[in-house]
Order: C-alpha cells, then sequence, then structure tokens
C-alpha cells in the first residue's frame, strides 16, 4: 500500500509539543560561548534627523563592552531591493537620518543580556524632528520626501505600464462600477521573532545561526552586506519558529551581528523583544486599490481595472516586487475581455514591506472579489451565479489570462459548486430573508470567493540529495528548509515510497549552507511543488542505480528486479539484496536538481457565514466552508494542518488585524495588547471540501498548499460582512471589520 | 522587555507587609496577580524601586459572610471569585464579571484587591463593584479606614488610597443570585471590553449600573438609575446611560461610538438582569 496521502502523523511533533524546538535564542552551541548581548538603541520618532549621539553613559554602564554609532559603522548602507530607487539606501545603523520608529541608531554590547536595555537607555541621541508621511495619498503628493536626494517617494518603475491605459475599456459595458478598497498593513508576527547569532572561526569564515526560511539567498544578502565573498559565510538555522513570508531572506541585523562579532573579536548574539519585533520585523499587505468594472445587466463581465498604491514602508523591501503578483493574477479566476491594471510603490515613515501569507496574490483575489460582489449588487444578480457565469471553463486550460498568467489546470465552477453544496447556499439564503423580514437585531451574511493563484512562482528550481547508509537509515538532504510546515514528515514519504523504508529510519536535513549549498527555502507555497518533487526524483533515481548495482551482484536482468521493504529483490524469487547493504559496498546516494521552469496555479471557493449584530456592528464568522484544490493530497494531515492556519490568517485580517500608526508616525499596534491577533475563540470549526486536480507541471500533480486558505476566506469574509447590512444600503467596508467601521458604516449609509 | 532592576520583597505577614510600603512609601509599588503591573514594567513605563508582593499572603485570600455583607480579602484570585459558592448564592454578579477577565491564566493570577487598585478604567472589576455600591477597605500602620467605592477613584489610575496604604478587603452588599447583569463588549474574547455594562439589583431593590471604559473612572450610569427609580420602562432608561460620560478615543471606538454603544448593552443588561 502507498504510504502517499495518508495521514503519518507528523514526526516532528513530539519536540515541539513537549520540551519545545530549539530555536537560534535557545543555542547553547559551544563556538557561542562567551557571546555578547548586542542590545539596539531604536529610534522612538519616525522622522527626524540626528544632530548629536552621546555614548559615554552607556559605555560606564554595568557589563558594557562597547557601544557603535553609524559613525563606526564601515558597513555601506545597502539597497535593500534591487529595483528600488538607488537613493533608498539603508545604513546598517542610522547616521544623520531616521525614517522609521524603531530604526536602529546605535548597538550596545553587554556581558548578559539584560544588561542590554539599562545601557541601551543612557544612550542619549538627540533628534531634530522633520515632518512626516504617513498615508500613501499623502506619500505621492511628494510634499514629505523620506530621501531627498532620490526627489520623489515614488520607489521604481518596475511596474509602469508599456502603453496608455485604453480610453475605451469599459465603453461597450452597460454598467460600470467603481470604489477604492484598502488592503491593510498586517503584521506576520510569528512566535519566534528575530534572531542571528554570530562568530568567526580561525579558519577566517564567519557563522551566522540565524531565523530565515531560506538559508542559501539568506546567506548570500548578508555576504554582500558584509562585502565578504559568500564562501567565507555559513548560515546555520536552529528550528525557526513561523514566517509567513516575513523571514524571507536576511534582515540588515544579521550583517550587523557578524560585523560587530569580527569588530569585538567575540561571539555576538541578537535577539528581539515583541515589540521590537512589532516595528522591526517587515510586514505585509498595504495596498490602496480602485477597483472598477464593467459589464451587462445580464452578468457578462466585460472589462476590469485595477489601480494599485503600495506602500514600501520607510527603506524598500521585497514589498516593492509584489504590485506585480497583484497585477498578474488581477482578473482572478474570470475569463475578462479586457483587463488592465497600473501599480505605484511609494515610501512612508513606516515599517518596511515584504511578503505576507500569499504575497500579492490575496490582494488581487480580494479586489476581485469585491468588485464582483459590486457588479453582482449593481444588476441585481446573486454573486455566486455572477461568478459561475464568468469563470473560466475547464475546456479552456492551458488558459492564458490577460494578466499574463498561465493557469495550468483548474474546474472554477465546480469549485464553486462544491463550496455552495457544502454550505447548503441556498438554505442560507432562505434564513438570510427570514431574518430580514423579521427585522431583528442579529441578521446574517453570506460570502463568496472564487479563487486562483500560484505557487512556486519565482524559484523553479529546487535539490535534494538522498543517500541510504549501510545501517538501512536515510539521509535526505533539502535546499527548502521548513518553518513550521512539516517538511520532516513530507519528504520522508516521498523517499519512503519509492525506497520501501520506513519514515522512521529517514531523517530529513535542512539550512546549513555548508552541507546544503543551493536551495531557494520555503515561501510561496513552493517547497512540494520543487523541493518534494526534487526528494521523489532522487529516491527513484536513487533505486535505478540500486538495481543497477543488484543486477551485477545477483547476476539478474534490471528489468526483473523490484524493490520492496528496502530491499532489491528478483521477481518471483526470494533472492535479493537490501539498501543498505548496497550502502555498505558502495556510496549509495543521488543528487537531483529539478526544474520546474514553470509554477502552479491552486484554486478554490470559499463560503462564509456571519451573524452580524446591527446595533452593535460586531460580526461573528460562524461558518466557513472551503475547497482547496491544490492537486492531489500528499498527507491529508498537514494539508488540512495548513488550510487550517490559512484560513485563519484570512479571517484575522478580514475581522480583526491592521497595523496602525498616527499622524506622527507612531505605532499604536505595537503590542499583542493592541494588535488583533486571533485566538480560537474568535474563529468557527472550518469545514473542508476535497478536491483534488493535478497540475501537469510535474510528475506527481502537486500545486502548493501553504498559502491558499488565507487567500480564499479573507474576500469570502469581507463579502459577508458587507452581505449582512447591504440591505441596510451598506456597498462596502474596508478591512478589518471592526464593531466600529460596521456600526459607521451603517450610520453613514442611512444619512 | 526587561524592566529596570529593583528590590523585590515578600513578606510572610501583612503587618510585615503594611510596615514594608510605609518605609518606602511611593518607591514601592504593590504586587499582587501582576498581570497588570509586570507588562507596564517590561516596558519601563513603570520602574519601582522596591516590589511587594503580597500575592501569597493567606491572611489576605478568603471570602466570608459579614452580617449584612460579604467581605472578600483583597489577593482573593479572580478564580476563587469564579468558583465561590458563597458569592454564587449571595453576589452572582461579582463571579460572573471576574468570569470574563482575560483567560484561564490570567484569572488564576489576578486579584480583586489588584483590580481595584490599578484602577484601569477599561477593567471589569471596578464597575461591577461600583455598581453593588461595595466598600473599599484600606490599611496602614496608621490605622483601617473605610472608603465607599464611589469617592474612591479621582481620575485615570488614580484613588484616594496613599502611598502607605494597602487594599485589605472589599465589602460587598448581599445582592444574591438574581437581578443581575453584565454586558461585556469586546473585540477578541480576551481582550478590554470597549465599553461594559453591569447591572446589580440591590438589597433595597435599586437597580444601580456601573460602566466600563465610558471614561476616566468607572462610572455610574446615573441618569438611567434615576429613570428606573422614577419607573421609567427599560428603553427610554437605557437611553439615558451616556449622560455624564466622556468615553475615551481609541483604536476600538470613537466617543460617538462608545456613547451608542453603552445605550444598547445597557438596555440588553436590564433585560437579562430584569428576566
Amino acid at each position: 500500500m502507498s504510504i502517499l496521502g495518508t495521514r503519518v502523523v507528523r514526526t516532528e511533533d513530539p519536540v515541539f509539543l513537549t520540551r519545545g524546538a530549539t530555536y537560534t535564542d535557545d543555542l547553547t552551541d559551544e563556538r557561542l560561548t562567551g557571546a555578547l548581548h548586542l542590545t539596539l538603541v531604536r529610534s522612538p520618532i519616525a522622522h527626524a534627523t540626528i544632530t548629536s549621539i552621546d555614548i559615554e553613559a552607556a559605555l560606564a554602564a554595568p557589563g558594557v563592552v562597547a557601544v557603535y554609532t553609524g559613525a563606526d559603522c564601515d558597513l555601506a548602507p545597502a539597497l535593500l531591493f534591487p529595483a528600488a530607487n538607488k537613493a533608498m539606501l539603508r545604513p546598517f545603523l542610522a547616521t544623520d537620518r531616521v525614517r522609521y520608529v524603531g530604526e536602529a541608531v546605535a548597538a550596545v554590547l553587554t556581558e548578559e543580556a539584560y544588561q542590554g536595555e539599562d545601557a541601551a537607555e543612557l544612550v542619549d541621541v538627540d533628534y531634530e524632528p522633520l515632518d512626516v508621511v504617513v498615508g500613501m495619498k499623502d506619500a505621492l503628493k511628494d510634499e514629505v520626501l523620506l530621501f531627498p536626494e532620490a526627489g520623489t517617494n515614488s520607489v521604481t518603475k518596475m511596474h509602469l505600464a508599456k502603453e496608455e491605459a485604453p480610453e475605451d475599456l469599459f465603453a461597450d459595458c452597460e454598467v460600470v462600477v467603481s470604489k477604492e478598497i484598502l488592503n491593510q498593513r498586517v503584521a506576520a508576527a510569528p512566535l519566534e521573532t528575530r534572531a542571528a547569532s554570530g562568530y568567526w572561526g580561525e579558519d577566517g569564515r564567519c557563522t551566522i545561526f540565524c531565523s530565515t526560511q531560506n538559508a542559501q539567498s539568506a546567506r548570500d544578502e548578508v555576504a554582500g552586506w558584509m562585502g565578504i565573498d559568500a564562501k567565507d559565510l555559513r548560515l546555520i538555522l536552529p528550528d525557526v519558529g513561523g514566517g509567513f513570508g516575513a523571514k524571507i531572506g536576511a534582515d540588515p541585523e544579521f550583517a550587523l551581528v557578524g560585523w560587530l562579532s569580527k569588530k569585538v573579536g567575540r561571539p555576538v548574539r541578537w535577539n528581539e523583544s515583541r515589540s521590537e519585533n512589532m516595528t522591526g520585523m517587515v510586514q505585509g499587505r498595504g495596498q490602496l486599490q480602485t477597483v472598477t468594472i464593467g459589464g451587462d445587466r445580464d452578468g457578462t463581465v466585460k472589462a476590469y481595472r485595477l489601480d494599485v498604491v503600495a506602500d514600501a514602508g520607510a527603506y524598500p523591501r521585497l514589498g516593492v516586487a509584489l504590485p506585480m503578483f497583484t497585477r498578474m493574477m488581477a482578473p482572478g479566476t474570470y475569463d475578462i475581455p479586457k483587463v488592465w491594471s497600473t501599480a505605484k510603490v511609494v515610501a512612508t515613515n513606516t515599517t518596511s514591506t515584504a511578503a505576507y501569507r500569499g504575497a500579492g496574490r490575496p490582494e488581487a483575489t480580494q479586489a476581485i472579489e469585491r468588485a464582483m460582489d459590486l457588479f453582482a449588487d449593481a444588476i441585481d444578480m446573486d454573486p455566486a451565479e455572477l461568478r459561475k457565469k464568468n469563470v473560466v471553463k475547464p475546456e479552456q486550460f492551458p488558459f492564458t489570462t490577460k494578466g499574463g498568467a498561465e493557469y495550468d489546470t483548474g474546474e472554477y465552477a465546480k469549485a464553486i459548486d462544491l463550496a455552495l453544496q457544502a454550505a447548503d447556499y441556498e438554505g442560507l439564503r432562505a434564513e438570510q430573508a427570514r431574518r430580514r423580514q423579521e427585522g431583528g437585531p442579529l441578521q446574517l451574511g453570506i460570502g463568496v470567493s472564487s479563487y486562483v493563484e500560484i505557487t512556486g512562482g519565482g524559484a523553479f528550481v529546487e535539490n535534494a540529495t538522498v543517500e541510504v547508509h549501510a545501517d538501512g537509515t536515510v539521509t535526505v538532504l533539502t535546499g527548502t528548509s521548513p518553518h513550521g510546515q512539516g517538511h520532516a514528515t513530507a519528504w520522508a514519504m516521498l523517499a519512503s515510497e519509492e525506497l520501501g523504508i520506513p519514515v522512521d529510519k529517514i531523517t530529513v536535513i535542512h539550512g546549513d549552507t555548508d552541507l546544503i549549498p543551493k536551495g531557494a527555502g520555503t515561501m510561496g507555497s513552493r517547497s512540494l511543488q520543487t523541493g518534494g518533487i526534487a526528494v521523489h526524483n532522487a529516491a527513484v533515481e536513487l533505486v535505478e542505480l540500486a538495481k543497477q548495482r543488484a543486477a551485477e551482484q545477483l547476476e539478474a536482468n534490471v528489468d526483473d528486479l523490484v524493490i520492496e521493504n528496502g530491499t532489491v529483490q528478483v521477481k518471483g524469487t526470494g533472492t535479493g539484496v537490501s539498501l543498505a547493504d548496497l550502502a555498505g559496498a558502495d556510496e549509495l546516494k543521488v543528487f537531483h536538481e529539478w526544474d520546474g521552469k514553470k509554477p502552479t496555479f491552486p484554486f478554490g471557493a470559499h463560503v462564509a457565514l456571519v451573524e452580524l449584530d446591527v446595533e452593535s456592528g460586531k460580526a461573528t464568522v460562524e461558518r466557513i466552508w472551503a475547497v482547496d484544490d491544490a492537486g492531489p493530497i500528499l498527507n491529508p494531515l498537514i494539508f488540512d494542518g495548513q488550510r487550517h492556519g490559512g484560513i485563519a490568517q484570512g479571517i484575522a485580517q478580514a475581522m480583526l488585524e491592521e497595523v496602525v500608526w498616527d499622524e506622527e508616525g507612531q505605532p499604536l499596534t505595537a503590542t499583542f495588547a493592541d494588535y488583533g491577533i486571533p485566538s480560537a475563540a474568535e474563529l468557527p470549526s472550518f469545514d473542508l471540501v476535497t478536491m483534488e486536480t493535478p497540475t501537469t507541471i510535474n510528475s506527481m500533480g502537486y500545486k502548493g498548499i501553504g498559502e491558499a486558505g488565507t487567500i480564499g476566506s479573507c474576500p469570502a469574509v469581507q463579502n459577508a460582512v458587507i452581505d449582512a447590512v447591504s440591505h441596510l444600503g451598506v456597498e462596502h467596508i474596508d478591512m478589518p471589520l471592526t464593531p466600529l467601521r460596521v456600526w459607521e458604516a451603517i450610520q453613514e449609509a442611512s444619512k | 522587555m526587561i524592566p529596570v532592576g529593583f528590590d523585590y520583597q515578600r513578606p510572610e505577614l501583612l503587618d510585615a507587609a503594611l510596615a514594608l510600603l510605609a518605609e518606602h512609601g511611593e518607591d514601592a509599588t504593590v504586587l499582587a496577580g501582576g498581570h497588570s503591573l509586570l507588562p507596564v514594567m517590561k516596558l519601563r513605563l513603570a520602574a519601582p524601586e522596591v516590589v511587594i508582593d503580597i500575592g501569597r499572603l493567606a491572611e489576605l485570600n478568603y471570602i466570608r459572610l459579614d452580617g449584612d455583607e460579604i467581605a472578600i480579602g483583597a489577593a482573593t484570585r479572580y478564580r476563587d471569585l469564579v468558583v465561590s459558592d458563597v458569592l454564587a448564592q449571595e453576589c452572582a454578579l461579582l463571579p460572573a464579571v471576574a468570569r470574563t477577565v482575560g483567560d484561564p491564566q490570567v484569572r488564576h493570577r489576578g486579584t480583586l484587591g489588584g483590580a481595584l487598585a490599578h484602577g484601569d478604567p477599561a477593567g471589569d472589576l471596578p464597575a461591577a463593584v461600583l455598581a453593588l455600591d461595595g466598600t473599599i477597605v484600606l490599611r496602614s500602620p496608621r490605622g483601617e479606614r473605610r472608603v465607599p467605592i464611589t469617592e474612591f477613584y479621582t481620575g485615570v489610575f488614580s484613588s484616594v488610597k496613599e502611598p502607605d496604604e494597602l487594599i485589605v478587603e472589599i465589602r460587598l452588599p448581599r445582592t444574591g443570585s438574581t437581578g443581575w447583569a453584565y454586558e461585556k463588549f469586546t473585540r477578541r474574547s480576551n481582550d478590554w471590553a470597549i465599553v461594559a455594562v453591569a447591572v446589580a439589583t440591590l438589597p433595597s431593590g435599586r437597580r444601580q449600573l456601573g460602566l466600563v471604559n465610558m471614561g476616566s473612572t468607572p462610572l455610574r450610569a446615573s441618569a438611567t438609575e434615576a429613570a428606573l427609580a422614577e419607573g421609567k420602562p427599560i428603553d427610554e432608561a437605557a437611553a439615558l446611560a451616556a449622560e455624564g460620560t466622556e468615553p475615551p478615543q481609541d483604536n476600538a471606538g470613537t466617543p460617538a461610538y462608545r456613547r451608542h454603544l453603552v445605550t444598547v448593552l445597557t438596555r440588553r443588561a436590564l433585560q437579562t438582569a430584569t428576566a
């Protein structure tokens, strides 16, 4: 019986659930013996020039070994995203100007961690406050500039359209609807905050232990910032406690740790507090969108336009690129004849933005799914019906969209139907009508979303090494390091299937750049369809290799050999030789690099039910029915776990989470008391519906599931909440759909 | 997230705690459950020189009947309020309110006296005790005094309690197991209330309302109480709940929203309390 598709319990969980994993700050590695602790003095002001820094008092504080400011730091200010304006450089320690609350200004090194905060308070920085720009629209005005030498807050030209927008985009439409909607800023807030520890060996190489989603790319980035050859830098990832996209690549602090370690000649450790994390770690989303949708009263959508302004924060990072995905995925699951999109990216006096579960695609889905509801409302058509009428048909695949994506496989209408059936959509609508008729305070809202997304976009190549040892155990080396996804189990299953060796004898190793020099990490839901396929292929090749060797030893024909329980056997006879014995005779190891060349496009549909108290404005998500189709399921336990987390995160953005600054750029959501991370009490049970449509991009048919839940649930829930008050005249409410916002929308509509 | 250094004292007896408090005065802070104090110390918003831990003083941990009143030791934890048989029969509002505070960990640490001393206008228990017309017993080496809670708070996080005084007991009327309600409105289950309304029915039959997060201190809905005393219907009385309040502005609510919300919650609470 195949192990693939079975609920193998995660082999990594006993440790996570009992003594806890070993995160960077938990390391007791002897190479870090005698490490100094780094505390960063961070700017309390969003935009200011630094007029002086006095470190004398801090130097005299107990346990202080050194204090450095930007003047001491010879790391060249870095352009953190290549396609950003070349003047938008980030110093590793601010020198003349700070551009957001939380920017590092000075580095304090102490013998003990607890001494750091006391000493940091004694670093006396004089700031001359400058005007602050927080809002994206204000940033576009270019009145307050973060980088005067750039002459603009506009970050990049990478999204500029090659041609002018067609004037007649909506000329043949009977109905056109337009709306400005905000896809708000959110914080990844992983349980493990950022951390790095570094030391220099006697061989002149630097080793940095750190928390990141992709060791190899982070190594290259950090080496570049430190001005050393990548060969002279080793990155080691201990367990990583969540990333959600915010730990893609390296953070400048990692290079600072390496630089400081060299400067003082001792190992250096750094671990940030939660408050630091809430301003220092990159954040997600942050798009102001204008959607315009047009079509005919019979429900034919003919044209769609999406204009995006994206917030890069103070120092442009990966967030600059994400509107590319938003534009590519703008038409969603629909076959819309005319699609146009634009994007601008602006710098503001806020924390930098980067990837966050979905990274550019959820923003596209949210926009088109709101647009579809707005259009359905305008032509008085059922929103589910409108969607089914306009989705790409099964016979159209592979389908090249007006956004420029090539959708591999999909049955979008079927996914919608499955979700509607599971939810008893007709029954829900009847109950909704009954409640409206009765006119009580508790009304129902039903929201539908249809989505398609890209997984494995950007980095198509991944590698794996599979080695059988003489004792019968197996080692799998992978370039996609997990941070909670369950690779240790999933990769072992893939290898076990081919080798016939049980999962508990297979060890998956990742995240050490000396052991695994190449790899692209875990992001964009890419791991299974890239790293997983590499493991599968390597295991297949290893079996072939074993068969060839066994054929010689057994004097048999390769074609007559089969593998059973880790032994190569001559079909129909009792003779054979185990993989372990073959490995004992000669190294039995295969390196495989797999290039899928293309991304895949998982899809699905969600239906959300909310109950909304129209007197208080409070909406409660009662149910969510989710169809998430990412091809064949390797391990339903892990697959559903990814969906659970994803759906929760999407609901949380819709209902609760938003990073807020005041006009002075002061963060108002820098603790978990203020930032709306959900708990189980805020979430319903999830009704998961299975649908498996394989991709044609790889032999196993696998697509990615990491982000799908987030992308589907968020618009379904937003649509549901607005649907609950649509009979009161409310057309749209921006996320998060707080009681305050809902109540204000009802008040506004009743005027 | 590391506090400024401080001296930690954990006296074994109440008198020793009072002596320490008298000795250090304003330089000292009392630690009971710590769920309000420790976060502000870690954020360095508070930096006491001396922390006096009274959390384990058995002398301050009790719930008992005392004539017409219920006496509760100041270091009685929320969890103990929640499971108290005495309170379930004699003052059911208080355990119902305590049950809404934070999560199980918080309820196993936080104390009634701590909540009252902290005096967070967004806190649940001060408003409940206010609705109940409770009395706060303060003690210092100078002696003991009893302050009605209506006269206790003077502003945000401030009260008439002198630096050398410790809340040792809270006294409540025996209001029984009916005639009460607590309507708490939050975004997340364990958030502070955006607004909450506590209703108690006193032995005299008078209905009193304590409001959470409607001003710089816990407030009574005086206009609503007066209307009820005059026999006005619930809808009419509840519509007056925001009178005399000065609700705050924050991420979760505007003053206008809170003024609206308090009328909705008051109506619902009164309906529940009367049902």
